[in-house]
């Protein structure tokens, strides 16, 4: 499929698939095995430019877009998903500070988070605040010029090795969606501390961990936005960064169907290739079938936020690409462990892997369940103001 | 500090065929690369200028078309690529061509410090490299597998050359010429900012008039090589098993024959 990519997007894909086979594959297992933080290849990657596509050029970035940090991931994920999520889930924690944050802070973090030399999340969920952010119970207690924060984020990714956090916490409990706010933390904040890390099914090489604040004084500057800005923030937030998530299950999915080609076309049984099976055929076909059509509706989505320069009008479309993208993803990833058979079940080949990894895409940054809605609440709402 | 880096371009493959007429490859139809050897001159190039500051200029020689070498260079993240490049050069042996590049460094101005790979991998001579630093005058260190430190004010430079069993650590005067073997470092993938740069880069060409070259040390002409057979050299080094019962006997044995060949006391 032609999808006209410009000489500057293709430079992308060849870039980070390049990257991809050389710096990422030959330490992927060791990594998901091991559950290590791929320090090494994350450096190389800022190296290679991968880590500030998104970002605007005055900022050190390379102002390709959200169909640029779509690209990479892609290419990247059709490797290893979890150490593309360094980048992937840095873009994340970076987006409250790119669309909300002031020139001066903007100065401040976006040059080190486009060069790769410092990592960025985003924390948000809470043990008891899921799906239902706004119920959070993490405070941020106004005391002259300064903010006391007490509570803990859970499930963060890159936490303890990211630097830069995109936090958010309740200003006001009164003012309900309009009481929360946003704040940049920096590692190393007293009363800023991390739990430990989780021991996860895929996306073993991406480190998770509680975030903990226990009277965590943060200056008033250090706040995104104004006060009561939090939802806001947040909800634009994940509207730009769905389709980061869907380019990841895109890669896996895509990945593993490469895999499978492959194998499917050495693999003898009954003295022929299994690939010569039209069990497997329909199989390939379907999953082939699927993963194109996820990319189309993927690099339309972010080439309408791209066009628009915002992605406010498209939470629908990014919605759409993030659930469909990761349904896709958990499907043809299973499916290729079936055509693996039991050599899929095993460690020794990537399938099985890529089958872990693809089942996050279904849950974080909003579970499909909460994608549906918002794409029935935007049909609904589109449907009404027709009237 | 300035670095200059001779970098070959060659075919993608080890299965190159070889003209039985003239004992020379045919080059003809085969992806061409930066020689894998050069790669590392070239990422160690970048590390030296990322630590010290300065430019890293690439130079190759030969036919238009090893332009594309150099964009590879520029995408890794070298500055500038200069192309030696004129008929007249058609021919060269090993002689020649570390004469041309001698020349065509020359013309380049200052330099601290030439790389090279420690060969070229369709070659295996491993000739050009210490020929330039002959034509330049300049010392020559082969197989450096660390550069352990440059004294930019002193003008010197220690490094660690590998050795069959082990390194040597060797102090010289800039500017000096290096020959680095791929335990020096892993080179880096071509950068996206590299891409865009490599794009519109456009070789510097020198031609045998700009480099000033004496007509009769360049192509077929300055090439008194004379190919009579490709082989591939025995090692002459010789091993000797200790045999013994226990580890004691085996260690005294050893001490034994040092002491015969009066290596120790």
């Amino acid at each position: 499929m032609d999808y006209f990519l410009t000489e500057e997007q293709q430079m992308i894909v060849d870039t980070a698939k390049d990257f991809a086979h050389k710096v990422i594959k030959p330490v992927r297992e060791e990594h998901d095995e091991n559950q290590t933080f791929p320090w090494e290849v994350v450096k190389k990657m800022g190296e290679a430019g991968l880590c500030g596509l998104y970002i605007p050029e005055k900022y050190g970035g390379t102002g390709l877009g959200i169909l640029g940090l779509c690209l990479a991931v892609e290419e990247m994920s059709k490797v290893c998903s979890a150490i593309a999520l360094s980048m992937a889930a840095t873009g994340l924690g970076t987006f409250p500070i790119l669309l909300f944050a002031s020139e001066e802070q903007k100065q401040k973090y976006l040059p080190d988070i486009a060069s790769g030399k410092r990592l960025a999340a985003f924390g948000l969920t809470e043990a008891n605040a899921g799906s239902d952010a706004l119920g959070m119970q993490t405070t941020a207690v106004k005391d002259g010029d300064y903010y006391i924060l007490n509570g803990t984020k859970q499930w963060i990714t890159n936490a303890g090795e990211a630097e830069i956090y995109s936090v958010f916490a309740v200003t006001d409990r009164n003012r309900g969606s309009r009481g929360l706010s946003a704040f940049i933390i920096e590692k190393g904040t007293p009363g800023f501390s991390f739990g430990k890390k989780e021991n996860k099914l895929g996306i073993r090489a991406s480190a998770t961990r509680e975030l903990v604040f226990q009277d965590c004084k943060i200056h008033k500057s250090a706040m995104i936005g104004s006060e009561g800005m939090g939802a806001i923030i947040a909800v634009n937030t994940l509207y730009t960064s769905r389709p980061g998530v869907a380019a990841q299950a895109l890669g896996i999915a895509a990945g593993a169907l490469d895999e499978s080609i492959n194998y499917a076309r050495q693999r003898k049984q009954f003295g022929q290739t299994i690939s010569s099976f039209q069990a497997v055929q329909h199989m390939l076909a379907n999953m082939a079938t699927e993963v194109e059509a996820a990319r189309a509706l993927l690099y339309a989505t972010a080439r309408s936020i791209d066009k628009a320069g915002d992605a406010k009008g498209f939470a629908k479309e990014s919605a759409m690409a993030k659930l469909y993208c990761s349904d896709v993803a958990m499907k043809v990833t299973t499916d290729a462990v079936q055509i693996f058979g039991g050599y899929g079940y095993m460690k020794e080949y990537p399938v099985e892997k890529m089958m872990r990894d693809a089942k996050i895409t279904q849950i974080y940054e909003g579970t499909n369940q909460i994608q549906r809605n918002e794409i029935a609440a935007g049909l609904i709402k589109s449907a009404a103001s027709k009237k | 500090m300035n670095i200059v880096v001779s970098i070959k371009q060659v075919p993608g493959t080890t299965k190159v065929a070889i003209n039985p007429a003239t004992n020379t490859l045919i080059r003809a139809g085969v992806e061409a690369i930066i020689n894998p050897f050069d790669m590392y001159a070239i990422e160690e190039a970048i590390r030296l200028r990322e630590k010290f500051g300065g430019k890293v200029t690439c130079i190759t020689m030969g036919p238009p078309q090893a332009e594309e070498a150099l964009k590879s260079a520029i995408a890794m993240g070298a500055d500038e690529g200069i192309l030696v490049s004129d008929r007249a050069f058609a021919g060269s042996d090993t002689l020649a061509t570390s004469y041309t590049l001698a020349m065509g460094i020359k013309k380049l101005g200052q330099f601290d410090i030439i790389l090279t790979g420690k060969q070229a991998m369709d070659g295996d001579t491993a000739q050009v490299g210490p020929g330039i630093a002959q034509w330049l005058d300049i010392p020559f260190i082969a197989w450096v597998k660390k550069i352990e430190d440059v004294k930019k004010d002193a003008k010197t430079i220690r490094v660690e050359r590998m050795m069959d069993d082990g390194y040597e650590v060797l102090e010289g005067p800039l500017p000096i010429l290096l020959s680095v073997v791929k335990e020096i470092n892993e080179p880096r993938t071509e950068s996206l900012r590299g891409k865009m740069k490599a794009k519109s880069f456009k070789a510097t060409v020198y031609s045998a008039k700009d480099i000033e070259a004496d007509p009769d040390f360049i192509g077929l002409r300055g090439s008194p090589t004379i190919v009579n057979r490709v082989f591939v050299p025995v090692r002459s080094g010789k091993k000797e098993l200790v045999e013994g019962a226990t580890v004691e006997e085996k260690v005294s044995k050893v001490v034994a024959s040092l002491r015969e060949s009066k290596l120790v006391n």
